[in-house]
């Protein structure tokens, strides 16, 4: 019996610093796959409009905002339908703040799970990423139809281009972001939980210093636009809605600082959530 | 041919730390951290080892598990038994890998599956069909494997009828026993039981501990199985571990094992009642102690023959006299009786100096649990005195009717009977 089992096993104290084993993620795909589905088809059961109200939320913010910041605040839109300005910015928002929000709290949220079997914990996280990109694909589906009607039945100033082939990198630094930050809370959390009261007032004033509302182009004053621009969400809706209307500002320089910066969060999600979801439970 | 373990476990410890977390454990923490970039020891480690082995009051840490060292062979059902607070659990859990161990080192050759609980992970909303994958996967089964044990499954479950409903709707013991067979088809190397056999029906309990001799004896498979249950035990194991105090107490043979966890775990304490204040009666008697025991001594079981010793303090010689005992159990409700004015005669010459009473039950009908006496003395037709509550005690599994078996509906009291046809 010398020879190597593949499932032998060492269960001991210290963790190395980074002990990711992806062979065994991979192993458990399919459980990852299982939580997509649940969290998806859980979200709309026993309700009447069912999937439909992925739609009804971005909707009535949209109007919300067309009301309050287009209507009565008469804040620029960049010269673009305020339907299209806003909806763009709320679908890519919302799938960096909930993806943020509910990976923030995997620990506390699955203790119960957690505390009575044993998978590999970063499966959970992941789990929301995808099934939040799925909300977001539903989301963008409603966009490319509120976008079609406008650029085929209006004659308002849109002009989709070639950086529309930055979608796929838009959306990958996107669900980086919002999992590195995730992972990094949600670790911090499980001893001492002051973030959580702070992650969803936090969420919601990241909002604002995002050009969701209003353009960056409408900053002057340089030591805000160096606030705005520190945000690395806010060049990666600039660049959705860039892509899209050819209104906005898209620089490489900007979008290359947001992907650095998912890089260093995602690092340090990874460490931090490593070194403590071996003995979290003992904690949270 | 020399087989090697296929759990083996060295030194393992676990280290808790008690009270709650807050500013003060924050405190602890930013000078840990002030320390250690200081380039010195950690200060807590320090207290924690000087803690380590004695456990005195004001120490804000215990050892839950120490010194554990065994090993548990291919095809073995490993019984794990101990009081609570023995540390079962928790060597379950560093088993299962839902927490790591502070020192030592777990060596395992072989996929472990555990079930510290049924059900881990059912969402309300789904069906049984969505529950039963994703219960799977989470124990730690691939898709493919999921699908095709899914008959089995459904057919060792029983609810073919309800596969498409949410969960939500299922009657307890449907819940139960859907969870447990997505458990049971699991093909684990090892399987780490925690009592999850204590739920459900007769029928299903019997169904369950037969699926696990199954696996252990045709799959060959090795099972770690812990209950409070002496009778599984006895069923499933041919081998168990002691914990006590979180370390190994007993390894060995079952029979010799749940003999020192009975004998360690008894509560034969002897009750003072002198300073009792809530108490009635004349005073022309007053008990003195009570104290429940087997003939040997040994802990109470159902089926043996236990005797009360009852001490009391007479101050006149009495010419009528009787003793009552109620039993109730931790419902409060009575289980029996004994008052020998009516099962004999009073007393007619009880000397002054009298000063103990014993009263033998033959073949104890109780079931396991703990029990409660509420004790009168009646002296010339008043009452002298009373006391509820004058002791507990308790009952550890046995076997009543020595038949090997023991009722699984936990109701009323056992008594001999015989049928015929």
């Amino acid at each position: 019996m010398s020879t190597q089992n593949p499932y032998t096993l060492v269960i001991e104290p210290k963790t190395r610093l980074l002990d990711l084993n992806l062979k065994e993620v991979w192993r458990y795909r399919d459980l990852l796959l299982l939580f997509v589905r649940r969290d998806f088809v859980s979200v709309y059961k026993q309700t009447i409009f069912g999937p439909l109200w992925f739609f009804i939320q971005p909707v009535l913010t949209t109007i919300m905002f067309m009301v309050v910041f287009g209507g009565i605040a008469k804040m620029s839109t960049d010269g673009l339908p305020q339907a299209i300005f806003y909806l763009a910015g709320i679908v890519s928002w919302n799938y960096f703040a909930e993806a943020l929000k509910t990976t923030s709290e995997t620990f506390v949220a699955n203790a119960s799970i957690f505390g009575k079997v044993y998978f590999p914990r970063v499966i959970t996280p992941l789990s929301i990423v995808v099934s939040k990109l799925l909300t977001f694909v539903v989301q963008f589906v409603l966009f490319l139809l509120v976008f079609f009607y406008y650029f085929l039945f209006t004659d308002a100033n849109l002009a989709p281009n070639s950086t529309l082939l930055l979608l796929p990198l838009l959306i990958i630094i996107t669900a980086g972001l919002a999992l590195g930050l995730g992972l990094l809370i949600t670790a911090l959390t499980t001893k001492y939980r002051d973030f959580r009261f702070l992650i969803g007032f936090a969420i919601q004033l990241g909002m604002y210093a995002t050009p969701i509302i209003y353009p960056l182009s409408e900053i002057d004053n340089p030591k805000l636009r160096m606030v705005i621009l520190a945000n690395p969400m806010s060049s990666i809706i600039e660049t959705f809605r860039f892509a899209f209307t050819g209104v906005g500002e898209f620089s490489w320089l900007s979008l290359g600082y947001s992907f650095i910066a998912m890089l260093v969060l995602l690092a340090a999600g990874t460490l931090t959530f490593n070194k403590v979801e071996k003995t979290f439970m003992d904690t949270v | 041919m020399n087989i090697e373990p296929i759990i083996k476990i060295e030194d393992l410890a676990k280290q808790y730390r008690l009270g709650s977390i807050g500013t003060g454990t924050f405190s602890h923490d930013v000078n840990r951290w002030w320390q250690k970039v200081r380039g010195k020891e950690d200060p807590y480690l320090k207290v924690g080892e000087i803690n380590d082995r004695t456990q005195t009051g004001g120490s804000d840490y215990v050892w839950a598990l120490k010194d554990i060292n065994f090993e548990v062979q291919p095809g073995e059902i490993l019984g794990i038994i101990g009081k609570n607070g023995a540390g079962k659990s928790t060597l379950l859990k560093l088993l299962s890998r839902v927490t790591a161990p502070t020192t030592g080192k777990i060596t395992c050759h072989g996929r472990i599956a555990s079930l510290l609980e049924v059900g881990t992970g059912f969402h309300p909303e789904l069906t049984g069909r969505e529950n039963i994958y994703l219960n799977g996967a989470i124990l730690g089964m691939t898709k493919k494997e999921i699908a095709s044990k899914f008959d089995e499954i459904v057919d060792f479950a029983g609810c073919q009828k309800y596969i498409e409903t949410p969960v939500k709707r299922y009657s307890s013991g449907m819940y139960v026993r859907l969870a447990f067979a997505v458990a049971a088809h699991l093909e684990p190397d090892i399987l780490v039981v925690d009592e999850v056999l204590a739920v459900g029906d007769a029928e299903f309990q019997e169904k369950a501990i037969g699926k696990m001799q199954d696996v252990s004896s045709q799959g060959g498979r090795t099972v770690l199985f812990v209950s409070h249950n002496m009778a599984s035990i006895k069923a499933l194991c041919k081998k168990v571990i002691v914990l006590k105090n979180g370390s190994v107490y007993y390894e060995g043979s079952t029979e010799e094992g749940i003999r020192v966890y009975l004998e360690s775990s008894k509560n034969n304490l002897i009750e003072q009642l002198m300073l009792r204040k809530d108490r009635i009666g004349n005073g022309k008697m007053k008990f003195t102690n009570i104290n429940v025991a087997t003939f040997d001594k040994g802990a109470i079981q159902t089926g043996l023959d236990i005797v009360f010793t009852i001490g009391f303090d007479l101050k006149a010689n009495a010419t009528n006299m009787w003793f009552r005992l109620i039993v109730i159990g931790d419902d409060e409700v009575v289980r029996f009786i004994c008052n020998n004015y009516h099962s004999t005669a009073p007393f007619r010459k009880v000397n002054k100096d009298s000063n103990i009473v014993s009263l033998t039950i033959p073949k104890l009908p109780l079931l396991q649990g703990k029990y409660y006496c509420h004790l009168q003395a009646v002296v010339d037709n008043e009452i002298a005195d009373e006391i509820e509550y004058a002791g507990e005690f308790d009952v550890n599994e046995g076997d009543f009717y020595g038949s090997g078996k023991v009722p699984t509906i936990r109701k009323g009291v056992l008594i001999e009977h015989t049928w015929t046809i």
